[in-house]
């Protein structure tokens, strides 16, 4: 996906690289996704919930929010520099990408759907 | 005139910061939509973008004081667990168990609840992503008009999860007010 999606940092010009730019909304969509899977693997299993019960009085919320923005964080960090000076030739394809990350963080974090997993 | 210290955190959490991002959102939206460099060159886009700039940090920084304050100072109170043999009118003090008590209520937890302190935390994600692009990036995206509209959708679903979690949360303070 890298070499579809990038050129050599040579092939881009004395113009700003959108390669950045692309990084961050990218990173979005994997910082979405990750929320949505933190919620979804904590409902499925009793001992992930209480693993992400990093301050009790909130419970597994505090786990599965503070994880899911790191991972955020590393996501953006990793891809903005794999990026930084390369042009991103298919920004359509980032976009839907990362529209499919965030559908389905929607979807993972809606109740009917996290509890089919639901740990008995 | 009253208002118990739990009264004011949530209607900080809910109204006052709720608020502030409507009207951060709308100043945003239109500063984005209208961020094009064929509507505006030379000296206004620095001007545009500083508009921009602010309104969209605005948004972010009060989408991350709301769920932080939702989530370690209003939702510990809505959950803490009441001692037992806690029953009728002694249970309006315990959110959570109030409306479960009740099938008539208990989806406003199992459903409302349970949505709402997930997808709220998609928001702050979203908006940041969208302050640190515009602050960054801005002039590539008043010239590139794919990646402008991009930005704006993510935009938008900052918009839709802040107000499916607002709706739901004025709705649960309503059938089960914390006091």
């Amino acid at each position: 996906m890298q070499s579809q999606l990038a050129s050599d940092e040579t092939s881009v010009s004395q113009r700003l690289a959108n390669g950045p730019v692309w990084a961050g909304v990218l990173a979005a969509g994997i910082g979405c996704a990750a929320l949505g899977t933190l919620v979804d693997l904590s409902e499925a299993s009793k001992s992930i919930s209480k693993a992400l019960n990093f301050y009790t009085p909130t419970g597994d919320l505090s786990g599965k929010t503070i994880l899911a923005v790191l991972v955020w964080i590393v996501a953006w960090a990793v891809l903005h520099a794999r990026w930084k000076n390369r042009d991103v030739h298919s920004p359509k394809l980032v976009l839907t990408v990362t529209l499919v990350l965030i559908l389905l963080a929607m979807v993972a974090v809606f109740p009917p759907f996290f509890e089919i997993f639901a740990a008995k | 005139m009253e208002i118990t210290s739990r009264e004011f955190w949530t209607e900080f959490h809910g109204i006052i910061l709720g608020a502030v991002y409507l009207l951060a959102f709308t100043g945003g939206f239109v500063s984005l939509w209208d961020f094009r460099s064929d509507w505006i060159t030379g000296a206004a886009v620095k001007k545009a973008a500083t508009r921009l700039i602010a309104w969209t940090w605005t948004m972010a920084i009060i989408a991350w004081l709301t769920v932080l304050v939702g989530t370690y100072i209003v939702y510990p109170w809505y959950r803490a667990k009441p001692p037992a043999g806690t029953v009728g009118s002694a249970l309006a003090q315990y959110p959570k168990y109030s409306l479960l008590a009740s099938p008539k209520t208990a989806d406003w937890h199992e459903f409302g609840m349970e949505w709402k302190e997930h997808v709220a935390w998609l928001v702050p994600i979203l908006a940041t992503s969208v302050a640190l692009l515009v602050t960054k990036h801005y002039r590539l995206i008043a010239s590139d008009r794919f990646l402008r509209k991009s930005i704006l959708t993510l935009y938008l679903f900052a918009f839709v999860a802040a107000s499916i979690a607002g709706v739901f949360g004025a709705f649960i303070n309503k059938a089960a007010p914390l006091r």
